[in-house]
Parts: structure tokens; C-alpha cells; sequence
């Protein structure tokens, strides 16, 4: 495979922002905690006849928040286009979304596999939701629009991913990005992040882009993102060696039979008949605006696991472990120092809250606090086993009875086993670590 | 005749408790019931007695500060949403739609006290500038019934025109306000894009669509206009200019003013008849002192077919919500006129169009801004005619297209610079109204206003009724 094919993705992916009220009317923006279907509706998010946008300015700097954390350009002029299709969850028969002039573009995602290129950040509104079930008997559709006019912030790379594993990757590590700026939730299953990868394969030799590409939909897991690729490649190369090329379409993963399946053919391509939406005016980011902006924009991640590299040896792959957003990556950052500033090994704390040794809230217990549960933690494990299986072969020996007890099937004295070591080795020593000692002692 | 007077007579005879807003309301009422079967200037009525309730507690609660249009019944034009009352843009797709809310104008008139007597009728969703293309019964003029009153506000100013309401709000995209203002001789005034919300008005073109004032006089307007005027957070698009007491300046002379006669206005196209009684006007504004030059604007020539790709492209779009599956009516009820809006737009923002049509007009509106704006270096205000024609035969308009379309030569190239323009009785042919428009600069509604009230203190051609009235 890998010498007569490379793998071509680009991905477009689709971001709910949590801002508190939606995009374009001052409706509560939460359809996943919503009790009843369209109750955060009105007049503008439903599109009823003379009801007008107006901009949600946070949404707005949010999406220049992320363009800036993924190094974008971001056009000091921008607007809305109405992009127009039909379908029964778009209430005005048209999407307000951006067209030729996003709030950003040009901007870089690393991976291991290196960097691939961001096209565009824009931001648009949010569909209705179709939920199709019986009533009465009677297939019916219906609709919900607690979800309409959502802030959504639409990420396109370039066609710069080559693998099913770094798409993965790009993808995780936009999710990561969104997180830390704590701009949304992504929730991948109920939706609030939405993943679409255009996937074609380039005969090894040619540079220009194969001249048709898949677009896979309704991925609602990093997993089934790099399932679905797999596939794609897997169905595209046998195509490819009969000697035709695939169809250009939009597939969809059906993730209990692990295959892609067509949706929507090329004959049936949209014309959006985008235009400019009047409703709207242009939206000018002066100086002022912009640098306000800037001032909320925080460290960029990956310049604090770095730091956290260089000042604690701490692993990114396990500190990635421990934080989301940049208000608890600012916890950690406090908790890292007063650790070090005791002497005490941030790499072995890290260690320790990953593999659970350690249980406590980073993000509720103070500083001081946390410091001292870990000198705590420290201590209990400060015996080898080889130590402890030495004073284990004592009170065995002393608690003959206990022992007996124990292996005609009394399990539970083995607790009582556990007091006595713990009294003798006058300190605390984990629950399981001891009983597995002393369980191979006796056998 | 009580609504014959002006909404500041009426006001204070009511603060003087000489009339009641119940006498009002009857007599609109009345009026209404009289003539409007054969003029079909209304879709939708209130409710007699519970019209007649709300003018009871009217009178009871007015105060001597209350607004100068407390108690005064009104109308409004059927592209405005009115709260639990139908509302159709004259459209049976809509014919049982009653919205939940209010548009943003209508509220600030219930506001400020006014009494809604009822719904005008209209060109569906404003395509068109006779009353005919509407969905329910065409409406007549009231100064010859074989003839269409102008449109698509049409409604409205017969209304205003048979004194059934002392004044109504009208909506102008391509000069609907200006052409039945002229055409059954009242006054109207098209706002400058931006001075009035647009929320809660049925979207004909987004960008064109403008929310004005109808009534008997230009004093009157400038009341209205102040009462409407202002930004909106519902609307993005409106504008904070400060709003000006337009009430308080009317009376400062206009001596000095500048009156620009733009020649391509003057041209083939015209009847004579309009030349000729425009021309005369400018006669009352030079004894005000004014003076007059003639202007030229080049592209106006191309204001007609910018007009009709910008308008359809946004109505192509803003009419894709009704889809059959909402609202009751199906797609089939889009009249021939619409649907042939609806195509127009839709092909000229299609892929491979969009470039030489839509796009290619947007940059030409941009020219003719320009050029307004070059033109108002030169003058105060431009004045111009409002129709080339008389007001036509029923029936003529709606079987020929293409002279429909001319129709609004004049008007049109104002809602694409987005100025305001006041349009006002300037004579008589044929025993028909004749109406000129007064042109100014973004946001100088005041200055329209002056020049439109002096006018109107030296002539009463607004004041005359027409022979439907009697005596």
C-alpha cells in the first residue's frame, strides 16, 4: 500500500461554542441540558418572517481566540454570508455562516507526524435537530430547535494529514487546543464537536491532489475517525487497482459494522448561493478590539507543557492527563511550583495523581494541601518490598493461627494480617500492595 | 370630518376633551365600512367593540403629557407583524398566520398610545406598484376607482387619502411608500436606510427595505418621524445618529437652499403632464428663496436594472422559508409576480452567474452612491418626480411585466443609495394626483421636512379629498 498510494486527508471540523446565550438572539445556549425540546426559542432562532440577526460579540472574540491559539491570520474585516439550502431543521432556508472572508485563516496544528495546515476558522449558526420516531404509530419526524442558531466555529485544515493515526492526532489535538481556551465542551456524542474527514488516495509520483475525494461524515469518536480512514483507504485502493477512480461523495461510518456507506452522490452538489447577508453589517476589528482580545488570549499550550518539560521533567503525555482548561492548567502551574520549591519531585507527583496513587481534586484542594497529601503518599511507599516482606515473614510467623484461619477459607482475616504488619512496620502502607504481599507469603 | 385635521389639531382637542378618541375610532370606523368595499384598502380589521374598548380607556387615561399621537386611531401596512393578529404580506401562504410579537415600529406606535384600527393591503410581500399583485382584492384609487392607487403601500395611503385614518406606516424597497403617496395625493417619507428597525417587517430585499411614515401632511410626518426613528438592538442595521425634534425646526426658512433637477429624470419616459406640473412646483420653492440647478446623474440610467438583481437575489433568499412546510400555505401560492422575483434572484446568485449579475450590480450600486453623493455636493436636496406615468387602468400593469417594472424608474435608485426621500402632492392632470420626491442627503430627514412643510404652507394641494368623499 504504502509505495503505490499516499494517503490524502483534509478535515473540516465543527465546534459548539458555550457561550451563554446563541448566536444571533438572546436565547439560553445549553440544547443538551435542555428539559423539553424548543424551549429556548424565539422569534430569530426560529426564523419566523420579519425577525432579524444581531451578532454575539462573544462568540465573535472567542472564534479569534482560537484562530490566534492555532497561529491564524485574522481579517480586520470580516462578515456574514448567507449560505442557502433546504432542509427541514434550517428554518430560514439559509444558514448564516461565512464565506470569502472567515475571521481567520492560515494558521498551523502540530502533530508527531508534523504540522498540518489550518485553512480557515470561520464561525456560523447551529441546525434544528430532526428526530425521527413513531407517535401514534405514525413515522414521524420532528423538530428541535433548542439547538438552532447555536455559535458553531468551523476549523478546515489543508489537505496536509497523511495517515488515519494523524488525523487522529490533529483531531485530539484541536480538541485539546478548544479546551484549554475553555471555549466549549466538545462533546463528541451529543455533537457539540463534529468531526468530517475528505479522504482520497495520490499514486505515489503524481503532486498534484487526486482529482476526487470522500467526505466522511457522522464520526462521533477519534476512534471511528481512524476506522472510518482505514476503511476508506482499504475501499479507494481496490477501486483504484481495477483501474477506476471513486466516486466523489459524501459517506457516512456506520460504527457497528466498522464500514462507510453513501449518503450523497456528486450529482446531487449544492449551490449555496452564498451572498453577503444584509441583515448584517461588515465587522470592522479595529486596534482596540483586537488587542482586547489578545489580552484574554492565554499561554499557548503547548508552550506550557514545554516549560513543564524544561522546569519539572514532567512527560507531556502524562500531564496532558491532568487538566483541561487554562484555568486549571494555571492550578497546576502553582501546584508544580510550590512542589518544587519544596524539594519534592514534580515528575513523581505527576506519576502518582496519573496511576492514582495519589487521589485528590487538583482543582479544589489548595496548593499547601495538596503538597502535604503527597509527603504523605510519599511516605507510605517509603519501604521496598523486599523490607516488608521481611516484617510480613515475622507476624506470620508469630500469628500461626491467623495463617490457618486464612487459608481453610477465612479470606477476611487478612485484615487483621494487615493491622498487625502495619503496627510493626509503624507506617502507613497501601492496602493492596500489603495484602498481595502477604498473600504470597503465605501460599 | 374629524380625521380631515392634523394629528397636532387632534391631539390637543383631545387633551381639551373636546373630541374622544372613541369619536375617532367611530369615525374611522364608519368610513371603513362605507367605502372600503369598493377600495379594498384593507386585508384585516380589528374588532369594532374591542377597538372601541381600547379607545374607552384611552380617553379616560390620557394625560396632559401623553404622546401628541395618544388616542389617534392608525393603520399599518400588512408587511409589519402585529401580535396575535393576522398578519399576510398580502400573501395567502401566510393567510392564517398570526406572529407572536410585534414589529419594532407597530410597538412604539401602540407605544406611545395609538389605537391599530387595522391591517393595509399590498402588493404580496411588496412586488409591485399598483395593489393589484395582491393575493386578496386589488385596491382602487379613491380619485378614480378604474385606477390602481400605486403600491405596494397602496393600501395605506388610500386609507390616509379617504381620511379613514389619520395616518399609517408604510414600507419603501423600491418606492413603495413615494408611488401611492403620489398617486392618491398624501404624504409619505422614505426614510434614510438605517433611521427606522426594520425588526418585525416581512423582508421583501433586506437591504432596500425601508420602514416610513404616511399622512396628510409633512407636519405630520415629522411628528411620526420622531416617534419612530432610532436604533434598535433588535436591529443591526440601525442606525444611532441621534434622532432630531424634526417638529421643532419645520418653520426655518429654506432661502439659499439649493434645489437640484437632475436631467436624466426629465427625460423620454416622463409624461408631460408630471414635467410640466414639477416644473411649475419649482416655482412655489424659488418665492421661498430656494434655488434651482440643474444636476445630472449618468448611471441613474442603470438604476432599474441594478434595482431588479439586487431585489430579487434577497428575496430569492429571504422568501426561501416559505417552503410548504410551514405557516399553512404551499409554494403554489406564490404569485406569477413573486415567482418571477424568485427566479430572477435565484439565477442571478447562482454559480457561474453570480459574477455578472449579483456581484457585477453590487459594484454598480457602489457607482451610483457615489454619484448621488457627487450630485449633493453640488445641491441641497434633488427634486424629481415619482411615477413617468398617471396612475394606470387596473389591470394594465399586471399584464405587461416589463412596464411594471419601469414604473419605479424614479424611485428605485433611491433605495439603492439608501437616502431618504419625501414624496408630496405637487398637483393635478387629468383631475389625477400628480406627486414630486424630494431627495437629500443621508440622515437630513429634517431638511426634507422643511422643504416639504414650506412647500405645503404655500400650496393646498395636499389638502384636497377625493370626489369618492363627496361634496
Amino acid at each position: 500500500m504504502e509505495d503505490k498510494y499516499k494517503v490524502i486527508v483534509g478535515m473540516e471540523i465543527h465546534v459548539e461554542l458555550k457561550t451563554s446565550s446563541k448566536m444571533f438572539c438572546g436565547c439560553k445556549n445549553d440544547p443538551f441540558h435542555a428539559e423539553k425540546p424548543n424551549i429556548y426559542t424565539c422569534p430569530i432562532c426560529l426564523g419566523l418572517p420579519g425577525a432579524l440577526p444581531v451578532a454575539n460579540k462573544k462568540a465573535i472574540e472567542w472564534t479569534i481566540k482560537l484562530g490566534l491559539a492555532l497561529g491564524c491570520k485574522i481579517n480586520t474585516l470580516s462578515k456574514f454570508d448567507r449560505k442557502h439550502y433546504f432542509y427541514p431543521d434550517l428554518p430560514k432556508g439559509y444558514q448564516i455562516s461565512q464565506y470569502d472572508l472567515p475571521f481567520c485563516f492560515e494558521g498551523r496544528v502540530q502533530t508527531s507526524f508534523g504540522p498540518v495546515g489550518i485553512t480557515r476558522v470561520h464561525l456560523e449558526e447551529d441546525t434544528g435537530k430532526l428526530i425521527h420516531q413513531k407517535v401514534d404509530g405514525r413515522d414521524v419526524s420532528l423538530i428541535d430547535f433548542n439547538r438552532s442558531s447555536v455559535p458553531l466555529v468551523e476549523i478546515v485544515s489543508e489537505p496536509e494529514i497523511y495517515s488515519s493515526l494523524q488525523a487522529k492526532e490533529y483531531a485530539k489535538k484541536l480538541r485539546q487546543v478548544i479546551r484549554y481556551l475553555d471555549i466549549s465542551d466538545c462533546d463528541m456524542e451529543k455533537g457539540g464537536m463534529r468531526l468530517e474527514a475528505n479522504i482520497s488516495l495520490q499514486k505515489k509520483g503524481e503532486t498534484k491532489l487526486p482529482n476526487y475525494k470522500v467526505e466522511l461524515k457522522n464520526i462521533n469518536s477519534f476512534r471511528f475517525l481512524e476506522r472510518g480512514i482505514e476503511y476508506e483507504i482499504k475501499r479507494q485502493k481496490e477501486i483504484l487497482d481495477s483501474g477506476k477512480t471513486p466516486d466523489q461523495e459524501t459517506r457516512g461510518f456506520n460504527s457497528e459494522k466498522g464500514i462507510t456507506y453513501t449518503q450523497r452522490s456528486k450529482e446531487e452538489a449544492a449551490d449555496y448561493r452564498y451572498f453577503p447577508d444584509p441583515d448584517l453589517p461588515p465587522i470592522r476589528l479595529d486596534d482596540k478590539w483586537m488587542s482586547e482580545i489578545k489580552s484574554t488570549e492565554p499561554e499557548l499550550i503547548d508552550s506550557v507543557f514545554t516549560r513543564w518539560e524544561k522546569d519539572y521533567k514532567v512527560d507531556r503525555k502524562l500531564t496532558e492527563l491532568l487538566f483541561e482548561t487554562t484555568e486549571e492548567s494555571k492550578k497546576l502551574n502553582e501546584i508544580f511550583s510550590n512542589l518544587s520549591k519544596q524539594k519534592l519531585a514534580v515528575d513523581k507527583f505527576v506519576n502518582a495523581v496519573v496511576n492514582k496513587k495519589l487521589s485528590v481534586n487538583l482543582f479544589t484542594v489548595s496548593v499547601e494541601e495538596i503538597a502535604t497529601l503527597f509527603k504523605k503518599s510519599v511516605a507510605v511507599d517509603d519501604i521496598t518490598d523486599e523490607q516488608l516482606t521481611l516484617i510480613i515473614k515475622k507476624i506470620l510467623s508469630i500469628n500461626q493461627k491467623a495463617v490457618a484461619d486464612y487459608k481453610s477459607g477465612k479470606t477476611n482475616v487478612i485484615n487483621f494480617l494487615v493491622g498487625m504488619v502495619m503496627r510493626e512496620a509503624k507506617k502507613k502502607i497501601e492496602f493492596g500492595r500489603m495484602v498481595k504481599l502477604i498473600k504470597s507469603s503465605i501460599k | 370630518m374629524l380625521i380631515n385635521k392634523s394629528i397636532k389639531e387632534l391631539s390637543s382637542l383631545l387633551k381639551k376633551k373636546e373630541i374622544s378618541s372613541v369619536d375617532l375610532v367611530k369615525e374611522s370606523f364608519d368610513k371603513v365600512e362605507k367605502l372600503d368595499s369598493k377600495l379594498h384598502s384593507f386585508i384585516t380589521l380589528r374588532e369594532k367593540k374591542q377597538v372601541l374598548k381600547e379607545a374607552e380607556t384611552k380617553d379616560k387615561l390620557r394625560k396632559e403629557d401623553s404622546s401628541i399621537i395618544y388616542g389617534l386611531p392608525f393603520s399599518i401596512k400588512d408587511a409589519y407583524n402585529s401580535e396575535d393578529l393576522r398578519t399576510t404580506a398580502g400573501n395567502k401562504i401566510l393567510d392564517d398566520y398570526s406572529p407572536p410579537y410585534s414589529a419594532t415600529v407597530l410597538k412604539k406606535i401602540i407605544d406611545s398610545g395609538s389605537i391599530l384600527i387595522g391591517k393595509n393591503n399590498l402588493d404580496a410581500w411588496g412586488h409591485g406598484g399598483s395593489t393589484e399583485n395582491t393575493d386578496y382584492q386589488p385596491a382602487h384609487n379613491p380619485w378614480d376607482l378604474n385606477r390602481i392607487p400605486g403600491g405596494s403601500s397602496g393600501g395605506s395611503a388610500i386609507a390616509i387619502s379617504t381620511r379613514m385614518v389619520p395616518f399609517s406606516i408604510g414600507e419603501d424597497t423600491g418606492g413603495s411608500i413615494r408611488s401611492p403617496s403620489s398617486m392618491c395625493n398624501i404624504s409619505g417619507l422614505k426614510v434614510t436606510y438605517g433611521r427606522v428597525s426594520r425588526y418585525g417587517t416581512i423582508a421583501y430585499a433586506s437591504s432596500l427595505d425601508s420602514v416610513g411614515p404616511m399622512a396628510k401632511s409633512v407636519e405630520d410626518l415629522s411628528y411620526l418621524l420622531e416617534i419612530i426613528a432610532g436604533k434598535d438592538e433588535f436591529d443591526s442595521t440601525s442606525s444611532s445618529i441621534q434622532v432630531d425634534k424634526y417638529s421643532q425646526f419645520l418653520d426655518q426658512s429654506i432661502k439659499g437652499k439649493i434645489i437640484g433637477l437632475p436631467k436624466e429624470f426629465f427625460t423620454k419616459g416622463l409624461d408631460p403632464k408630471i414635467k410640466k406640473t414639477i416644473l411649475e412646483a419649482t416655482k412655489t420653492f424659488e418665492k421661498l428663496g430656494a434655488k434651482i440647478k440643474e444636476v445630472s446623474l449618468p448611471y441613474f440610467a442603470y438604476g432599474v436594472s441594478i434595482y431588479y438583481l439586487i431585489a430579487p437575489s434577497e428575496t430569492s433568499s429571504n422568501l426561501g422559508r416559505y417552503d410548504g412546510t410551514r405557516y399553512g400555505g404551499e409554494r403554489e401560492l406564490f404569485s406569477d409576480e413573486t415567482k418571477r422575483r424568485i427566479l430572477l434572484g435565484t439565477y442571478a446568485l447562482s454559480a457561474g452567474y453570480a459574477d455578472k449579475l449579483y456581484k457585477k450590480a453590487q459594484k454598480l450600486r457602489t457607482v451610483l452612491i457615489q454619484e448621488y453623493e457627487n450630485a449633493l455636493k453640488e445641491c441641497d436636496v434633488l427634486l424629481a418626480p415619482v411615477s413617468p406615468s398617471l396612475p394606470s387602468i387596473i389591470g394594465e400593469l399586471i399584464n405587461d411585466p416589463l412596464k411594471n417594472i419601469l414604473e419605479d424608474l424614479y424611485t428605485v435608485t433611491i433605495n439603492l443609495v439608501g437616502a431618504p426621500s419625501l414624496s408630496i402632492p405637487a398637483g393635478f392632470a387629468e383631475g389625477l394626483p400628480v406627486g414630486m420626491q424630494i431627495i437629500g442627503k443621508k440622515f437630513a430627514e429634517k431638511e426634507l421636512l422643511q422643504i416639504g412643510h414650506l412647500y405645503q404652507q404655500e400650496t393646498d394641494w395636499h389638502k384636497r379629498l377625493p370626489p369618492i368623499l363627496g361634496k
